[in-house]
C-alpha cells in the first residue's frame, strides 16, 4: 500500500445523496478475479450510455472537474459491502472521498485500501460543492497528520476523525493482514482459552 | 414510535445480548484502534472472495483454520440447466476459480449440483451450521440474516475475507447498540417483510448507522426462525452493522438435529450456554425505538432505496414533504422509477414478479405465495421468476407438491440462486420494466439496467403475478 501524508488537489464535485454502491460500481462489473481495472467502470451507469459513449451531462466526463479527490453529498457508499467500490474510486485515481456521512462497511473498505474517507460538517460540504461551481480549480488540501481539510478558495478549515491505528497504517502504508500475522501468538491463546468453543 | 438516546451511560450493571457475545469474542483490543475479534463461521461466494485467495498466495500463507470456512457458488449462476456448464464465460470463470480456491486450500465447497449448494445466507440456517452465541462473517452484507439466531453476523469487504482466511479475525471498532422493539400484535397478512420495509422507512435508509440492532418485543417473539431471518436480513438496509434477536424455543427447535448442530451431550451443554444470550433486565442501550406492531401494514417501495417505502394503500410523499437537502435525490429516484410526487400506486400494472433471494426465498415464503395462488392463474402480462433459495428449498417444494400448484396456475420453479436479486446472471428485469421483487434492494439498476424495482412481502407479490398489478392481497 502507498503511503499517505498530504494532498493538495483540484476536487470531482458530485452533490448527490445516498450514492450506494450499485452505481459506483454496477453488479455487472464484479465478475473480476482481480483487483484491477474497475476505475473504468466507476458510476458505469452514470457515465456511459447504452452504446458506451461518455454522457457529456456526467461530471467525470466534463474535463474541467479532475482531481484525486471526490467531493459527494451525504450518506456516500450504502449498500452492498463488495470492496468493488473502494477498488473503483481507488482505481480511477480518487486518494480521498469528502462527504457528510459515510455508510460504514464503505468506509472500512476505503481506509483498507488506502483511501480516506473524510467527514466534514454539512456546511463545509455545501461551501465546498459552492467553491467549485464558482471556479472549478479550486483546491482542498488534505494533512493526515494534522487531521485537516481546507477549502483553499475560502481559506476555511476543519479538522476530521481517524482513528491512531488506522492513522498510522495509512501512514506507514501497512495493511490489517501485516498486522494480523505478527499478531498469531495471541489467537492461539485465545483459542485455548475462549469462553465457549463451537 | 417512540425514541429514547442514550439512556444512563452509567448504568454498567447489566449486559445486553450483544455485549456477551461480543466480549466471548475480543481477542485483543488495539489502542485508540479497533478491536480484534475472532471469528467463528465464514461463508464465502465466488464474487467477493478471489482477490482474498490471490491475497493468501501472493503472501505465500495458508488458510489458517480451514474447518471453519464454507464456500458456495450462488451469486452468479444460472437458474435453469445447472447440470449444463455455465454459458457467460466470465461467470463461469469465476465459479471454476472458487472451486479451485476450495481444492488448493482444502476448503468445503458445495459447488453447482451439490445437494446443499444455495444462497449462502439460506444454507448456513438450514443446515445448523449458523448458532446461537457465535459470530459470523461473509463478503455479503445480508450476513446479518443469522442474526435471527442470537449470533454476531456482519458483512465484510475482500480485505477483510482475506484476514479471515489468514487469522480467523477481523479488526472492528465496537458498534453502539440500539434496541427496537415491537410491541403488540402483527396484524393478518402482515410479515415480518412489512415490518422491516415499515421500519426502515420510519429510521430512513442511513437511521441505524453505527449501531448493532436486538429486535424484541411481543411481536418479534412470535415470529418464526425463517421471519425473524428476514427481519435481521433487511437490517443493513437502514445503515446497522447487524441485527440480532435472543435465541428461545423457536431457534432450538429449529436447530435441533440439523446436520450441524451439536448432538447429543454437546447438545445439552450448547443448550445451557445459548439460555444465557439474552439482554439482562438493567442492560443499557445507546438507543431504543418502540414500534407498535398492530400499526403495521402491509408495504411496497415507490423509489429507489429501500428507505422509500409506504403501505400500499398511500400516496408517493409530494415535493414539499421532502427535506430541502433531499429534494435533488427524490426527484431522480422518482423519475427513474417512472413515478411522480404525490401519485397512488395501487392499481399500477407491472411486469415482473421475483421470488427469491436470502431475503424470502425460504420454504415458508414459497407456501405463502403458493397457498395465495392456488386455484388462481398468472395474469398473462406478467413474468414470474420464483427463485428457491437453495436445493433443499427446491426439494421441499416438490415433496410438498407446491411445485404442482404453482404449475397449475402457470408458474415455472426455477433453480437456485441468487437470481435476480442482483441479476448477474441472465435473470436480468428490462430497461423500463416493473417488477415486483421479494429481494432486498431497489437501487438503480440492481435487478438490471434500467429495471424498476418494487420491494414487497411475498404475499402482496402473490396478488401481484396473479392480478397484474399491484394490489392488497
Ligand atoms: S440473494 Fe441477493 S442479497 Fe442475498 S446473498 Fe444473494 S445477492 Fe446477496
Amino acid at each position: 500500500m502507498e503511503k499517505f501524508i498530504t494532498i493538495t488537489s483540484t476536487y470531482v464535485p458530485l452533490p448527490i445523496e445516498n450514492v450506494d454502491t450499485d452505481q459506483i460500481i454496477p453488479a455487472r462489473f464484479l465478475k473480476a478475479t482481480t483487483r484491477d481495472g474497475f476505475g473504468d467502470n466507476l458510476f458505469a451507469d452514470w457515465r456511459y450510455d447504452k452504446e458506451g459513449k461518455p454522457k457529456a451531462d456526467f461530471i467525470l466526463n466534463n474535463s474541467t472537474y479532475s482531481g484525486e479527490v471526490l467531493v459527494a453529498g451525504k450518506n456516500f457508499g450504502s449498500g452492498s459491502s463488495r470492496e468493488h467500490a473502494a477498488w473503483a474510486i481507488g482505481g480511477y485515481g480518487f486518494k480521498v472521498v469528502v462527504s457528510s456521512f459515510f455508510a460504514d462497511i464503505f468506509r472500512n473498505n476505503a481506509l483498507n485500501n488506502g483511501i480516506l474517507p473524510v467527514v466534514v460538517s454539512d456546511s463545509f460540504l455545501a461551501e465546498l460543492f459552492e467553491s467549485s461551481n464558482v471556479n472549478p480549480q479550486s483546491t482542498v488540501t488534505v494533512n493526515l497528520i494534522e487531521q485537516t481539510i481546507t477549502n483553499n478558495e475560502t481559506g476555511k478549515s476543519e479538522s476530521f476523525e481517524i482513528n491512531s491505528y488506522k492513522k498510522d497504517c495509512l501512514l506507514r502504508g501497512l495493511d490489517d493482514i501485516d498486522f494480523l500475522l505478527s499478531n498469531k501468538d495471541k489467537i492461539e491463546e485465545y483459542e485455548r482459552n475462549r469462553p465457549y468453543t463451537y | 414510535m417512540s425514541t429514547i438516546e442514550n439512556i444512563s451511560q452509567n448504568n454498567q450493571k447489566g449486559r445486553t445480548l450483544f455485549d456477551k457475545v461480543w466480549d466471548a469474542h475480543v481477542v485483543a483490543t488495539v489502542e485508540d484502534g479497533p478491536t480484534q475479534l475472532y471469528i467463528d463461521r465464514h461463508l464465502c461466494h465466488e464474487v467477493t472472495s478471489p482477490q482474498a485467495f490471490a491475497g493468501l498466495r501472493e503472501r505465500g500463507i495458508k488458510v489458517f483454520r480451514p474447518n471453519q470456512t464454507i464456500l458456495t457458488a450462488d451469486h452468479n449462476i444460472p437458474t435453469m440447466g445447472q447440470d449444463k456448464p455455465i454459458r457467460d464465460e466470465v461467470s463461469r470463470f469465476q465459479v471454476d476459480t472458487l472451486a479451485r480456491n476450495a481444492k488448493d486450500f482444502g476448503l468445503t465447497y458445495y459447488g453447482l449440483k451439490n445437494t446443499k449448494n444455495g444462497i449462502v445466507h439460506v444454507i448456513g440456517p438450514e443446515n445448523g451450521y449458523t448458532q446461537p452465541g457465535m459470530t459470523i462473517v461473509c463478503g455479503d452484507s445480508h450476513t446479518s440474516t443469522h442474526g435471527a439466531f442470537g449470533a454476531i453476523a456482519f458483512g465484510i469487504g475482500t480485505s477483510e475475507v482475506e484476514m479471515v482466511l489468514s487469522s480467523q479475525c477481523v479488526l472492528q471498532t465496537r458498534p453502539k447498540t440500539m434496541r427496537i422493539n415491537f410491541e403488540g400484535k402483527l396484524n393478518e397478512g402482515v410479515s415480518s417483510k412489512d415490518m422491516a420495509l415499515y421500519m426502515i422507512w420510519k429510521l430512513t435508509m442511513g437511521g441505524a448507522t453505527g449501531y448493532f440492532v436486538e429486535y424484541a418485543g411481543e411481536a418479534i417473539r412470535n415470529l418464526s426462525m425463517e421471519e425473524r431471518m428476514t427481519l435481521c436480513n433487511l437490517s443493513i438496509e437502514m445503515g446497522a452493522r447487524g441485527g440480532l434477536i435472543a435465541p428461545d424455543d423457536t431457534t432450538f427447535n429449529y436447530l435441533k438435529d440439523r446436520e450441524f448442530a451439536p448432538k447429543g451431550e454437546k447438545w445439552d451443554e450448547a443448550l445451557a450456554y445459548w439460555k444465557t444470550l439474552k439482554s439482562d433486565d438493567e442492560a443499557a442501550f445507546d438507543k431504543e425505538i418502540t414500534f407498535d406492531a398492530s400499526e403495521i401494514k402491509q408495504m411496497i417501495t415507490y423509489g429507489t432505496n429501500p428507505g422509500m417505502g409506504m403501505p400500499i394503500d398511500d400516496t408517493i410523499p409530494t415535493l414539499e414533504e421532502i427535506e430541502p437537502s433531499g429534494k435533488i435525490s427524490f426527484e431522480k429516484s422518482l423519475n427513474y422509477m417512472g413515478f411522480k410526487a404525490g401519485e397512488k400506486l395501487e392499481g399500477k400494472s407491472i411486469d415482473y414478479v421475483f421470488l427469491g433471494s436470502c431475503t424470502n426465498g425460504r420454504i415458508e415464503d414459497f407456501r405463502i405465495f403458493t397457498n395465495y395462488i392456488k386455484g388462481k392463474k398468472k395474469a398473462n402480462n406478467v413474468t414470474a421468476w420464483l427463485v428457491p433459495g437453495s436445493w433443499q428449498v427446491r426439494k421441499q417444494i416438490k415433496e410438498e407438491g407446491l411445485d404442482k400448484v404453482l404449475e397449475d396456475a402457470g408458474f415455472e420453479l426455477r433453480e437456485p440462486g441468487c437470481s435476480a436479486c442482483l441479476a448477474m446472471n441472465d435473470d436480468k428485469v428490462p430497461a423500463g420494466m416493473y417488477a415486483v421483487s421479494t429481494s432486498n434492494r431497489n437501487f438503480e439498476g440492481r435487478q438490471g439496467q434500467g429495471a424498476r424495482t418494487i420491494l414487497a412481502s411475498p404475499l402482496v407479490a402473490a396478488a401481484a403475478a396473479v392480478n397484474g398489478k399491484i394490489t392488497i392481497p
